[in-house]
């Protein structure tokens, strides 16, 4: 059996997990899924859609809201318990964070971001993200029982016809004040304009090509797209767009339908982060930029006149 | 308040990636290469400057590595570390359980009680995403990975991490960890009197000792070059009618 933590949000169900669950029945049919909080119960039984058939989910009264060493907590007392042969999660920052804990407090190694994994006696084989996916690592684990995340976007959500609601099996995990610490306390919007940059199924994404003053077009066309504006490091290390907008190795990780890339060189920790993208549209005045070798459809020119041009015609198609 | 920072020596991440001949490290032998600091960890230094400029006290930078990872400690001394413990190995690489063991270890061991140890979430070579929760693990102190923005008032820390576009809010009491991530603040480059008076300062040499990996490199391998080439739709504002054919033809525009 493997074991599967699915993370959930505000009442939502985390569709990278979903991946990681179609990871694990790659590997074995007997997939058995955790989830931390009594907000769970009421999700959790969605998980059958995918092949899930138990759920077990962590309740305690200290739990009201994400709280990473506790989730780990309870995530490796549940393993410990059922003695799965491997425990999965999604490579996303909770995914990564609560197998990180879980691992930890039973001195057990951890292996990140795999993209391929084969379980052994005591020593399992795995391939995983270096580099944020720019070089590939493969690796033994020497464990009884393997620690592992899934890379994002690699395995694909696997919905099963005609499957039946999985069981929910609640426990009470043995948690101390000091686990339960670490909450979250408070949540506040961070005016990204409503579409999350990593749910995004556009991204209008720009570079230093466009300029510190450049970016009302691409704002515009990600408005007429349903998108949002993504950027490189370089603008954020300049000021001119938030963090949280940074597409990159070091910023937020996009699979979207459409990534379009503008005034972007197509630097290795840039391309790390959009490469999953479905397909990728560049707009540079430099014909041989990297960027190029990634692009599905170029246009070569300068963003300052390119993108008023493509927003005025998108803004005409849409009558 | 003393704070340790835990920085690690990397490859300078190259346009075009090499392995070397066992194809069990990056080459860094060409003339275009160098080894830099882990862009997250140069933010866990910056954070921790700002806090004792603020707070008064000193912040002393870990590092496991090569000898030659002193060249990384002394860049972060020219920008306000006072001083560097080097806890030397040989060339093979260490898994991030004897790592964090060895760095807590060194911590907790250290002459200096520290009211905080600020890491990157991940190191930008082995993508881990694990040393600074066992570093937490192992001193019982609480952790915050993924943050984003940081404060400490009155001996608690208050932490932002980014979820979608909201921020989450977390507060943990000194003694804690904190791993934090590529933008929670701009680094400072480092002042000319600054790397004057870096070559000053002192590195303690530590020689630990690495259990057997049980996260056991084998080899390293790189993902198929993209070789593709874009389908070019034109130069300058005429491409315009061609995009919007594509975003119709992937269904983006209706």
């Amino acid at each position: 059996m493997i074991l599967v933590y699915v993370d959930h949000d505000r009442g939502v169900l985390d569709e990278l997990s979903l991946q990681a669950i179609a990871a694990a029945r790659g590997i074995d049919a007997d997939v058995q899924a955790v989830l931390i909080g009594v907000d769970a119960v009421a999700l959790a039984p969605r998980l059958g859609e995918f092949g899930v058939a138990t759920a077990h989910v962590g309740v305690h009264e200290g739990l009201t809201d994400y709280a990473p060493m506790a989730a780990g907590r309870a995530v490796s007392q549940l393993a410990e318990r059922l003695q799965p042969t491997a425990v999965l999660a999604a490579g996303s920052p909770r995914g990564n964070e609560v197998l990180a804990h879980a691992s930890a407090i039973v001195n057990e190694p951890f292996a990140a971001d795999c993209t391929s994994i084969t379980l052994g006696d005591g020593v399992s084989e795995v391939t995983r993200y270096r580099w944020a996916g720019n070089v590939f690592e493969q690796a033994r684990v020497h464990a009884p029982m393997l620690y592992a995340t899934t890379a994002l976007h690699v395995f694909a959500a696997d919905p099963q016809s005609g499957s039946a609601p999985a069981a929910i099996v609640e426990f009470a995990p043995d948690l101390t004040p000091a686990d339960l610490a670490v909450r979250v306390l408070e949540r506040t919007g961070g005016g990204g304009g409503g579409v999350s940059l990593a749910e995004a199924k556009v991204v209008v994404s720009g570079g230093r090509g466009v300029g510190e003053s450049g970016f009302g077009p691409l704002e515009e066309l990600a408005e007429l797209l349903g998108g949002t504006v993504g950027c490189s490091r370089v603008v954020t290390s300049a000021g001119w767009r938030p963090h949280a907008e940074q597409v990159g190795q070091t910023g937020t990780k996009v699979a979207p339908d459409l990534y379009i890339a503008i005034g972007i060189s197509g630097a290795t920790q840039h391309i790390a982060g959009c490469k999953n993208a479905k397909t990728m549209i560049a707009i540079n005045s430099d014909p041989d930029a990297t960027i190029m070798s990634f692009a599905d459809y170029a246009v070569i020119g300068d963003a300052a006149t390119v993108m008023p041009a493509i927003v005025e015609a998108v803004r005409a198609a849409k009558g | 308040m003393n704070v340790a920072v835990c920085i690690k020596r990397v490859p300078l991440s190259p346009g075009r990636w090499s392995l070397t001949a066992d194809g069990t490290a990056i080459d860094t032998s060409g003339s275009a290469m160098g080894w830099t600091l882990s862009p997250h960890e140069e933010c866990a230094t910056e954070a921790a400057v700002q806090l004792i400029e603020a707070d008064g006290g000193e912040v002393t930078a870990f590092s496991l590595g090569t000898a030659d990872s002193t060249e990384q400690i002394r860049e972060l001394m020219a920008v306000g570390v006072s001083r560097g413990v080097l806890l030397e190995t040989g060339a093979d690489e260490w898994d991030p359980q004897a790592t964090a063991a060895a760095l807590a270890s060194a911590i907790r061991d250290d002459a200096t009680q520290y009211d905080m140890v600020i890491v990157g979430t991940e190191s930008a070579d082995t993508s881990g995403y694990q040393v600074g929760v066992r570093i937490a693990h192992a001193l019982g102190w609480p952790i915050v990975t993924n943050v984003k923005g940081l404060t400490v008032t009155g001996g608690v820390a208050r932490c932002e991490r980014v979820v979608g576009t909201d921020r989450e809010v977390y507060e943990v009491s000194l003694p804690a960890v904190i791993a934090v991530k590529d933008g929670v603040n701009i680094p400072r480059y480092p002042s000319v009197p600054g790397r004057i008076k870096a070559r000053k300062k002192p590195i303690d040499t530590l020689a630990p000792t690495a259990a057997p990996a049980r996260l056991e490199k084998v080899t390293l391998a790189l993902p198929p070059q993209e070789t593709g080439t874009a389908t070019v739709l034109g130069t300058g504002p005429e491409a315009a009618p061609r995009v919007v054919e594509i975003l119709k033809e992937i269904g983006v525009l209706a």
